[in-house]
């Protein structure tokens, strides 16, 4: 039975750079970056190539030495130019120089019809060889999925509710067919349904509609109604025990391809977002590419933040980083190393808040109003003090501020039965943005959901 | 503003790590930061922009819901000064004088013992940032106290409410009791002479009270009639005070400084609701709660303080103030929402049961609040089972 389930709690951070509704397929990367950090949980990732050799695109170049199975390969052909490493020798980045013309790495390819027959084990090999596999991701955890579970159901999030979030009726264009081949491939994996969760308030790419053999069911409300995690849990809550899988659409449509056509297509569009973008709008690249391509010449001033993904659970990569793999916006912000003179008490109206406290006066602006902000915390580290705010932004039977607090005081039971196994990051990551006391949410989530699966 | 900035960052020298006075860190950083918003950026990872609120901002609304009830109160001091000595004030200005005298005092003295010193000695030892809170404990405190109290007892209780009930528990946001209550029960079981009876609740100064003068609060009026047998609201009107009901509800009469004027109270109380900072839940269920029990109460009507009619016990005695002020201290109330109405509620009930069933106490929202905040961690614990219930049902492991 399709549901639709409308959304009240949540908070659209409504900021400015919004892409425009354009392509660009001129820019091309020099180099593209394979980087472990991307792959929560991976334990031990090792390096497979070698600065100097060439690889094609779907060629291996990492893998973890945990579970080898998985491959995860170079996005596109060329030389390996770099290996960076941390401290400890921790791996970084495999950094790959592009070809001008990519050459791909040959795996075998279906007729529509074909993928119907198919067994499930061969497709399994496949996409665990050609490095498709990555996108398909376990909750709980919100890790890379084992490819011996057999998932209850599997979420696909067809709408992206995040701050200036790409629009998916422009970053997928034509990619019906492969689409409904990742969907049918994706099938043979579960017994239970394929949800497909779409926005009903919106404008829905018919590529979503028209998938066969799915479940389609609307959502409204405020981010983050977008969030598979919040999909899964009004859809089909996850107890202990259970296993459901997500893929992200552009997963999807790259599983799609590689069946149809014998590839590992790494290509995707991506919006460039953020206030200090000249010209934010779409462009066609492929996976971990170098954000410089983008931002040469289009930023209004050069003291900014380069964030791979959207503001609210991004990573800072810097002004020569790659994307991430499952990035499908880079924002461009301010960067907030600034005093402000007694500015924990000025009314301000330009700053935006979820909340209401003396001064706070955005909420007067309505929420058409894009917002230009920067990076400061807006305050210092305080002891943990209950607001009963985030409880207002999660839309989810959970008690946000109780399962904290079991994760902190490291209770395993109290964190099970108050439902760690159904978030992830993302999930809490508004309550990061309003938190008062101005804590690591979601690292303290990530901290509680490491315990749960290594202890 | 980089003249003062530049400043700062030469005097903050010797307070980083490594320079002389490096134990006193936290000190220096308080008076930082609250000339400047510091230049912190978000973490690599997690969420990049940060919403506008923090700790200081969130306690200042409090404290500015507090002042129209303080500001009133201040004036009443002097109201009741001038009624009871029986001088005439040239101006409403003498009136706040007498009131200003007597309360800034009291405010100077819980700020300079509850904060500069304790405070400050606590994050020197225990080296952790001061924390926001105490702010608003030390307008608290002094809104809670009679305009008699002596100093030196304000001093000590604001010491103790620090110590006891926050630091020893960890600080802010780990105590169990609300501070500025602690401060109270501290000096109503240390020295009840000096916060109970008829005789401190006006300030009285070198004067003396002109003849036939009581003092009393309508609380102490209303369980008198336990004894005399009179009609509550017939004893109101028989006082020389003015205690209608509409009086009662404007304030102009003895009590402890902030908690005589319900309108103002409800102002701030308006306010903490507009910008939520103050949850409306527990507002409501603690005048709700207070309400039913009162009703209920008369209509056993066993005797004539029983009989009173219910909306009085929402004007007369510290009820309205603990509502707004101290039961929706976030942390000491219920942390689930649900447990939020059973909370106020309780608090409600119990304050019209002590008061009218225990003749020792003519107030009971003080150690209602006190008890439901001891008891608020177990309603929680049954609102998180009960959420945990419904997640556990359908599991199949």
């Amino acid at each position: 039975m399709p549901k639709t389930v409308k959304l009240r709690k949540g908070f659209d951070i409504n900021l400015a750079g919004k892409a425009e509704k354009k392509i660009s397929d001129s820019l091309h990367s020099r180099t593209y970056a394979v980087k472990p950090a991307d792959f929560i949980g991976m334990q031990r990732p090792k390096a497979l190539v070698s600065v100097g050799d060439s690889v094609k695109a779907g060629t291996p170049v990492l893998a973890d030495k945990k579970n080898e199975t998985v491959n995860y390969v170079s996005p596109v052909s060329g030389e390996v130019i770099d290996i960076k490493r941390g401290e400890k020798r921790k791996l970084l980045e495999i950094v790959i120089q592009a070809d001008k013309e990519i050459s791909y790495e040959s795996f075998k390819n279906y007729s529509t019809s074909d993928l119907v027959k198919v067994s499930k084990d061969e497709l399994k090999e496949q996409m665990l060889k050609a490095g498709v596999w990555p996108n398909i991701l376990t909750r709980p955890f919100g890790v890379v999925a084992n490819s011996n579970d057999t998932p209850k159901s599997i979420f696909i999030s067809a709408f992206d509710s995040s701050p200036l979030a790409p629009d998916y009726n422009i970053s997928f264009k034509g990619d019906d067919k492969a689409f409904q081949a990742g969907v049918s491939v994706l099938k043979k994996f579960t017994d239970g349904y394929i949800h497909i969760n779409v926005n009903s308030a919106d404008e829905v790419n018919p590529m979503f509609l028209n998938a066969d053999g799915v479940q389609i069911n609307k959502f409204t409300g405020k981010h983050p109604a977008g969030n598979v995690g919040v999909q899964i849990h009004h859809v089909d809550p996850i107890a202990k025990g259970d296993i459901v899988w997500t893929v992200s659409p552009f997963g999807v449509v790259q599983i799609g391809k590689l069946f149809l056509e014998g590839k590992f297509d790494a290509s995707k569009i991506i919006a460039l977002t953020g206030s200090e973008v000249s010209n934010p709008q779409y462009y066609k690249t492929f996976a971990g590419a170098n954000v410089k391509t983008f931002t040469d010449g289009n930023l209004k001033n050069d003291h900014v933040r380069y964030v791979s993904g959207n503001i609210l659970t991004g990573e800072n990569v810097g002004e020569d980083g790659h994307l991430g793999f499952y990035a499908n916006q880079f924002t461009v912000l301010p960067e907030g190393d600034h005093f402000q003179f007694m500015g924990w008490i000025l009314p301000t109206i330009n700053k935006l808040s979820f909340h209401r406290a003396f001064g706070l006066l955005s909420f007067l602006n309505g929420s058409k109003k894009e917002y230009v902000l920067d990076t400061n915390t807006q305050g210092e580290p305080r002891a943990f003090v209950q607001t009963g705010a985030f409880e207002k932004v999660v839309p989810m039977d959970i008690l946000p501020t109780h399962l904290l607090k079991a994760i902190l005081a490291e209770d395993f039971d109290e964190m099970e039965e108050l439902g760690l196994y159904e978030v992830i990051e993302e999930d809490f990551a508004l309550c990061e943005f309003i938190d008062v006391s101005k804590h690591d949410v979601q690292s303290i989530l990530r901290e509680g959901l490491d315990l749960l699966q290594y202890s | 503003m980089k003249f003062l900035r530049n400043i700062v960052e030469k005097a903050k020298v010797p307070f980083e790590k490594g320079g002389k006075l490096a134990k006193y860190h936290h000190l220096f950083e308080t008076i930082d930061t609250l000339l400047f918003v510091p230049n912190d950026t978000a973490k690599l990872k997690g969420v990049q922009v940060r919403d506008a609120v923090d700790l200081k901002r969130f306690m200042m609304t409090v404290i500015i819901s507090l002042l129209p009830a303080l500001l009133f109160g201040m004036y009443n001091v002097g109201y009741q000064y001038y009624q009871a000595v029986g001088l005439e004030p040239t101006s409403a200005w003498d009136l706040w004088w007498v009131g200003i005298q007597r309360v800034v005092p009291v405010i100077i003295i819980t700020y300079v013992f509850g904060l500069f010193i304790t405070e400050f000695a606590f994050s020197v030892i225990r080296k952790h940032p001061i924390n926001e809170g105490f702010l608003v404990s030390g307008i608290l405190i002094p809104m809670v106290m009679p305009p008699t109290i002596p100093l030196w007892q304000v001093a000590c209780a604001s010491i103790f409410a620090v110590v006891i009930a926050k630091e020893a528990f960890g600080g802010t946001g780990m105590n169990v009791l609300n501070v500025a209550l602690v401060a109270r029960a501290f000096l109503y079981f240390a020295y009840p002479s000096d916060i109970s009876g008829d005789q401190v609740w006006v300030y009285l100064g070198e004067q003396v009270a002109v003849d036939g003068f009581s003092g009393a609060t309508p609380l102490a009026l209303a369980a008198s009639t336990l004894e005399s047998g009179q009609n509550v609201v017939q004893t109101f009107a028989a006082s020389t005070t003015d205690f209608s009901f509409a009086n009662l509800f404007y304030g102009f009469v003895p009590g402890s400084i902030g908690e005589t004027s319900v309108l103002m109270i409800l102002i701030g109380a308006a306010i903490l609701v507009f910008t939520g900072v103050g949850s409306w839940k527990v507002m409501i269920s603690v005048f709700g709660g207070a309400y039913l029990m009162a009703l209920l109460l008369s209509v056993a009507g066993a005797n004539e303080y029983m009989l009173m009619p219910a909306h009085y016990h929402l004007v007369i005695g510290g009820l309205a103030f603990g509502a707004v002020f101290m039961a929706t201290d976030p942390v000491t109330a219920t942390q689930t929402e649900t447990g939020k109405w059973i909370y106020g509620a309780m608090i409600g009930i119990l304050t019209v049961i002590i008061r009218v069933l225990n003749p020792a106490y003519p107030e009971g929202i003080m150690l209602a609040i006190l008890f439901m905040n001891v008891f608020a961690p177990l309603v929680d614990y049954y609102v998180v089972a009960a959420n945990k219930k419904r997640r556990l049902k359908r599991a199949t492991v």
